[in-house]
Order: structure tokens, then C-alpha cells, then sequence
């Protein structure tokens, strides 16, 4: 089967590899119709992720149709249409049980690697670099679905691919990420990053009960979307962020903070050389800009929502601000599981349609060129949808 | 060369370890080492006089000093330092011969010559002394231990290892396992190399949910000796399993050096062997992935991507060599996104 696949900083190709089999007996095998490149797989196109070889597959948000099943799976059968969660979880460890799917113990075969790095093993997750498991990503035509019992949720017929798709990842994410800011009617929230996530947690903010959600990024098309989406918004490189939102709220500050940009975070000044040096020079492994922003503009007794994804060690965290004003971090890989049938559910409703975030959609073949393009931020790129088009999709942009 | 493992010798921390008076004597050179090694790249005139050695030689002489000083600090940084230790016998050597050399020269102080040369064959004796006593601490085993915590009750967890026919479900290393009953137990194993090894052993405390320890009988591949507890997690979040194991490895500590460099250190492999348990415990069978199809080991980790029939035949993965569901593992319903 084709699948894209990573060679390198910067490099990928789509190449012939073996089809996937079913290994472990909860397994499914599934063929898959629409897949996406998330902001997260910049960092491991940017080599800023370790324990990459050459040769894994891509990808973490894929969907398609079951066609075979392990014989230990039960609720799916062949031909079932189902989305896929990114993270990998058993449901019989503690933490799946307590519905923190993206900590299970099991679903990791390399988590003494994980362990050596951050104290404890997180799950495993599709695609991404060996810390995580080292299991085949979905940019691909197809792949295999560990714990496919636990995971998957079958859609209806009625919704397109374009609807559903984001369960898999963007859309859980962004909604935890306004969930987790514990907003009460009328709360004001900022949130730091306009791409996908980003909108969708601005969207989210809504839906929860904000009555005022402002949005912070440089590139006109995403602070656009945000816009169409309800929120006010805050060009970076044109004004300070600090002084505007002291404006808008009265020197108060935002109630909550969700920063939704992670570890190669710009900033318009001198403290991004700094980083941006230190990074270089391995003394640092994340940029945490947007982090020490959001700290310092939220109001006392806030919320900071974190759902950008960070690596590793991260600098000058103002914590003397986050301490003596009592502020609440929150943060996490997103528990998709959790979330799979509330929001596939609100999505049912028409409370929202998700397919308002792709402004491309390729062939996987052009997969190395949609990344290009992505990390660029060229042509007004928001979000890329891939068709593997040997499975009758022929679809090209 | 088969030394007969005790049973004590399976409670921790206390096998292994080399007795108080080798690392006092350890500590003892080591620090010897570092005032030597300073005052031979300070002073090396004083050296070269005391040694009666001409005074040409003193840009050796700080040579030698900067050798004793990283010897002096190997041995006190570490808890066992063997290695290091050896290192002091190996510049001992040096010295004899640099020595040795010395006194074939006309410029040299025969008689301050010889009593540096006596010196230095009894700072000599004593490291080679107190190498083997540290060395001979780790002849009686190789010492590994591990601990995971699974979420099911001791008693369960009792039943599932006291079956030892579970074992080579999660133990990468165990082949087969074979009850001859009256606690007796036939084992066979893949050593380094490529190596099979096989043991009786015997099972010599049983207390159901709460310990098993067993040990080889005479006439081993491998002598070795292992326990494992069960406790109760708080909160009854499960049980806690604790494993000592241990083992003299074919070739006493250079075969065990050996398959170290191979990538087989026994901690490590303990380590993976629970997490394995765990998941056989939980979820029935252990969990694989693409780059690990072929071990943990980061350097045998293949990409993440399917792998082909030849691989998955050699990884023992094809359908028709996996091992049976261990079904009691999931009589519990789990959480899923279904619900």
C-alpha cells in the first residue's frame, strides 16, 4: 500500500510498504477514505521531536471502513464506517477506567523510553516517533487499529467524511481545552493560536458559555476564521497583546487562556532570538512565548488552559505570577475517547460542522507537498484534508 | 564453578553486594589515588627525586598523575567501582614497567629506585586485593529486581504466576515451562547468543496471594534463584507485584558483561518482562507495535510501519505462533468509547 512516510527533517515521501495484519487479537484492520495533517506533526517535520526513524509512517487523525476484524473484537464488524481516536487505550488499565484514555499503561511497548523522559509513560499514540509506541500512522491507505474495541465509533451514513473527520483529534482537543477553563455564562476567554485547535476551542468557548472570546495570531486568513466564528481578534506583529486585552477588559484580564500554539511558538521581539538560540543550541527544547504570554494577561484566580503540545523543558516560566496570583493550570493530550460521542452527538444536533476548518484538500501522493505548504503557511493554509487515492477517492486539488 | 545459590540469598539487597571492608579499602585507594595523582602533576620534580628517576622525565610523570587523579575519582564516585579498580592494577603496571625501565639507566638512584619499586608492589597487592573482593562480591549472582502494579486482586495475580506455564507468555527469555508436579518444575530458556539453557527448579515458599520463591536444583545450565510478592495497592486499586530475581549467568560476570554489550541487561529486561505481565493481566496478551515487532531494544526497533510475512514469521507473529487470549484477563468489562 502507499503511505507517507518520514526520511528526515523537513522530508517525506510517499512510497509502496507492506499492508498492515492484525497482530494482536483486539485489533482492526481498517481502508482508509480521509486522513489530516495535524500542527502537532510539524513538530516532527521540523525534527524537533526525538526517536524518529526513517521510514515510520505519518499521521494520527485518519477514518475509513473496517475491513477485518481481530477475533477478540465484538461491537465492530466488516464494513462498519468509524472514526479513530489518535491515542491507544486498553480500557482495563486504572486510567482508562477513570477515562483518562490518553494515560493508558498499556498501549505503550516503549514506555520505558517515555519514562526516562518525562517521570512516566503517557499512551501510546499513532504516529508519532518511537516515544510513543512506534506504531504506523494513517496517512496512509490503510492501517492498523489496536483495541479496536475500545476506541472507534461507528458514524452514520448521513454525515460526509468532512463532518466527522476532526473527532479523530482537532476538535476533541480544542473542545477540552474550553472545557477545561471551567467557564461560568458571561466569561471572557483569550486564546493564543488561530490554527485548527484554536478554532475549534474558540467555537468551543461559545458553546460552553462565553460570552466574549478574543483570538491571537499574525496570519489574516486564520484571524478571519476566528472572526467568522464569533471571536475578536488580535494581530500579534500589528499591537500589544497585553495592552489590548487590558483594554477590552477593563485591566481585569481574561477569566481564562487557552494557548493553543505549543513549542515553536513566534514571538515579535527579542525574546524569540533568545529562544530561538537556545533552542538551537539544545540548552532549551521548547519555545514557550505564547505560554508566558498567556500567563501574564490572565486575570487573578484564572484559568490557563494549555492544549499546544510541548516536548520537552521550556524556560523563564514566570511562576512567581502564576503562584502569587492563584491561577489554575490545566493541561493534557486530549482523552478523545471521552469525547467521541458527546460531540459526534453535538455535531448531530448541528450545533456545529467541523468541515469549516479544511481550506485544502490532496491527494495523499502530494502528502510531502501538503506539509511544505502547511508548515509555510502558504496559499491561506488552515487545514489539509488527504485522500488516499488508490481507495476511489480521486480527489485532487 | 557451580556455586550453590541459598535461599537467603533471594531477599533484597542482600546479594550482590560486595562486603563493607572492600569499599572501605576501595575508598581508601581511591583516595590515595587522588593524592598521588595531584601531587605527581604539581610537583613532578619531587616525584622524579623521591623515585630517584632523572628529571627528564617529568612530563610523563604528570601523565601518570592525570591517570591516578581519573582513577582516584572513578573509584570514589561509584558505589562498586570494579572497573575502576582493575584500572589502578593496569596503571599499577605501568608504573612497574615505566619502573623497571628506570633502572637500566645510569642517571637513576639505585637505592631510592627499589624502595619506590617496593612501594608501588604493595600499593600493587593491595588493589589487586581489594578488585577480587569486589569482583567476588558479584560472582555469588546477577541481582535484578522490578515492581509493576496491575488491577486485579492478589489473589488472582497469585493464581496467574503460580501456573509457571504462564511465564513464557510475558518473559521473552523463558521457552517453555513444564510442571512435574510436587512443586517441581522443568525450565528452558534462551540464553546470550542464541544459546538454549535448561533447569529443575523447585518451589520453596508458597503462601497463596502473597509469595512465591523458588530456586535451581544441582546440575543447572544456570543457577538461579527468584521471589515474587503480592500486596495489596491502597485504596485496593489492585495488586503490587514485586520480583527479585537471580542468576549466575554461563561464564560467571564476563558472560554477563558480554550479553550486556548485546543489548540483554537483565534489569532492563525484568523491566519489560512486567510491563508485559501487566498486559497480559489486563489486556489479555502483550500489547505490539510496529517498530517493536522485533524487541524493545532501541536499536533493534524497526520503522513504524507494517512489517512483511518473513519479518512477521521471524517476530513469531503470524497468527498460527501467538499464544491463546488469556481470557480470565478481560472477564471485566472495560471502559470504551461504545459507552
Amino acid at each position: 500500500m502507499k503511505a507517507n512516510c518520514w526520511y528526515g527533517k523537513a522530508e517525506m515521501r510517499v512510497e509502496e510498504v507492506p499492508d498492515p495484519q492484525i497482530l494482536n487479537q483486539r485489533d482492526a484492520i481498517l481502508k482508509i477514505s480521509s486522513t489530516a495533517i495535524c500542527g502537532s506533526d510539524l513538530h516532527l517535520y521540523n525534527g524537533f521531536i526525538p526517536t524518529m526513524k526513517s521510514g515510520d509512517i505519518m499521521g494520527h487523525e485518519f477514518m475509513g471502513e473496517v475491513v477485518e476484524v481481530g477475533r477478540e473484537v465484538h461491537n465492530l464488524k466488516v464494513g462498519d464506517r468509524v472514526v479513530v481516536p489518535f491515542p491507544i487505550a486498553c480500557g482495563h488499565c486504572y486510567f482508562c477506567k477513570e477515562d483518562m484514555f490518553s494515560l493508558c499503561e498499556n498501549s505503550n511497548p516503549n514506555a520505558w523510553m517515555a519514562e526516562k523522559l518525562f517521570g512516566h509513560a503517557a499512551s501510546g499514540i499513532f504516529g508519532y516517533s518511537h516515544l510513543t509506541g512506534g506504531y504506523a500512522g494513517g496517512q496512509a491507505e490503510y492501517a492498523r487499529v489496536p483495541f479496536a474495541d475500545v476506541g472507534p465509533v461507528k458514524i452514520p451514513d448521513h454525515l460526509s467524511d468532512e463532518q466527522v473527520l476532526f473527532l479523530s483529534d482537532i476538535f476533541p482537543t480544542g473542545y477540552m481545552g474550553a472545557e477545561m477553563c471551567n467557564l461560568k455564562p458571561g466569561d471572557t476567554v483569550a486564546v493564543w493560536g488561530c490554527g485548527p485547535v484554536g478554532q475549534f476551542a474558540i467555537r468551543s468557548a461559545f458553546l460552553l458559555g462565553a460570552e466574549r472570546v478574543f483570538a491571537i495570531d499574525q496570519i489574516s486568513a486564520r484571524l478571519k476564521m476566528a472572526e467568522d466564528g464569533g471571536a475578536e481578534t488580535i494581530n500579534y506583529k500589528e499591537q500589544s497583546v497585553y495592552d489590548t486585552l487590558m483594554d477590552r477588559t477593563g485591566g481585569r484580564g481574561p477569566d481564562a487562556c487557552i494557548e493553543a500554539v505549543g513549542m515553536e511558538s513566534h514571538a515579535p521581539s527579542l525574546i524569540y532570538v533568545y529562544d530561538r538560540v537556545k533552542q538551537a543550541m539544545m540548552l532549551e527544547t521548547d519555545r514557550p512565548h505564547a505560554l508566558r504570554e498567556a500567563i501574564m494577561c490572565c486575570r487573578n484566580g484564572g484559568t490557563i488552559s494549555v492544549v499546544g503540545v510541548f516536548g520537552g523543558f521550556i524556560d523563564k516560566f514566570p511562576m512567581g505570577s502564576v503562584m502569587n496570583r492563584s491561577l489554575t493550570i490545566r493541561t493534557g493530550q486530549t482523552p478523545v475517547q471521552k469525547y467521541l460521542r458527546p460531540l459526534l452527538q453535538r455535531i448531530e444536533n448541528g450545533d456545529i460542522d467541523p468541515s469549516f476548518v479544511i481550506t485544502h484538500t490532496m491527494s495523499l501522493d502530494d502528502a510531502p507537498r501538503a506539509f511544505a505548504m502547511f508548515d509555510n503557511k502558504q496559499d491561506d493554509c488552515i487545514k489539509v484534508v488527504l485522500k488516499p487515492a488508490g481507495n476511489g477517492n480521486g480527489l485532487i486539488h | 564453578m557451580h556455586t550453590n545459590i541459598q535461599t537467603n540469598a533471594v531477599e533484597p539487597g542482600q546479594t550482590g553486594l560486595p562486603s563493607t571492608n572492600a569499599k572501605r579499602l576501595a575508598k581508601g585507594l581511591g583516595w590515595f589515588s587522588v593524592g598521588l595523582g595531584l601531587t605527581e602533576l604539581l610537583a613532578p620534580r619531587a616525584i622524579a627525586n623521591i623515585s630517584g628517576v632523572s628529571n627528564t622525565h617529568t612530563r610523563l610523570i604528570r601523565l601518570y598523575g592525570l591517570r591516578e587523579l581519573a582513577s582516584g575519582i572513578a573509584i570514589l564516585a561509584q558505589e562498586k567501582p570494579t572497573e575502576a579498580m582493575w584500572s589502578r592494577v593496569a596503571g599499577d603496571a605501568i608504573d612497574l614497567v615505566s619502573l623497571g625501565a628506570a633502572a637500566t639507566s645510569p642517571n637513576t638512584g639505585k637505592k631510592r629506585l627499589a624502595f619506590a619499586t617496593a612501594n608501588v608492589l604493595a600499593v600493587t597487592a593491595l588493589d589487586v586485593i581489594c578488585a577480587t573482593q569486589l569482583r567476588n562480591g558479584t560472582t555469588r549472582g546477577i541481582h535484578a529486581k522490578g515492581l509493576c502494579v496491575v488491577n486485579s486482586t492478589p489473589e488472582d495475580v497469585y493464581s496467574f504466576w503460580r501456573n509457571f506455564q504462564n511465564l513464557p507468555r510475558f518473559m521473552r527469555h523463558l521457552e517453555s515451562v513444564e510442571d512435574l508436579g510436587d512443586g517441581r518444575s522443568h525450565w528452558q530458556a534462551k540464553g546470550p547468543a542464541g544459546m538454549t539453557v535448561e533447569w529443575d527448579a523447585e518451589i520453596v515458599a508458597d503462601v497463596p496471594g502473597e509469595v512465591i520463591t523458588w530456586r535451581s536444583l544441582e546440575n543447572s545450565d544456570v543457577d538461579n534463584a527468584g521471589a515474587v510478592r503480592f500486596e495489596r495497592a491502597a485504596g485496593g486499586r489492585g495488586t503490587i507485584v514485586k520480583v527479585n530475581l537471580e542468576y549466575l549467568p554461563i561464564g560467571g560476570v564476563i558472560g554477563a558483561t558480554v550479553a550486556k554489550l548485546f543489548g540483554e541487561e537483565p534489569e532492563q529486561q525484568l523491566d519489560d518482562d512486567l510491563r508485559r505481565f501487566k498486559q497480559v493481566m489486563e489486556v489479555g496478551e502483550v500489547v505490539v507495535s510496529d517498530a517493536t515487532l522485533l524487541g524493545t531494544n532501541y536499536l533493534k526497533q524497526r520503522p513504524a510501519q507494517p512489517a512483511a510475512a518473513s519479518e512477521l514469521e521471524q517476530a513469531g507473529m503470524l497468527p498460527s505462533q501467538t499464544a491463546t487470549f488469556y481470557r480470565a484477563a478481560t472477564q471485566s468489562e472495560g471502559r470504551t468509547t461504545q459507552r
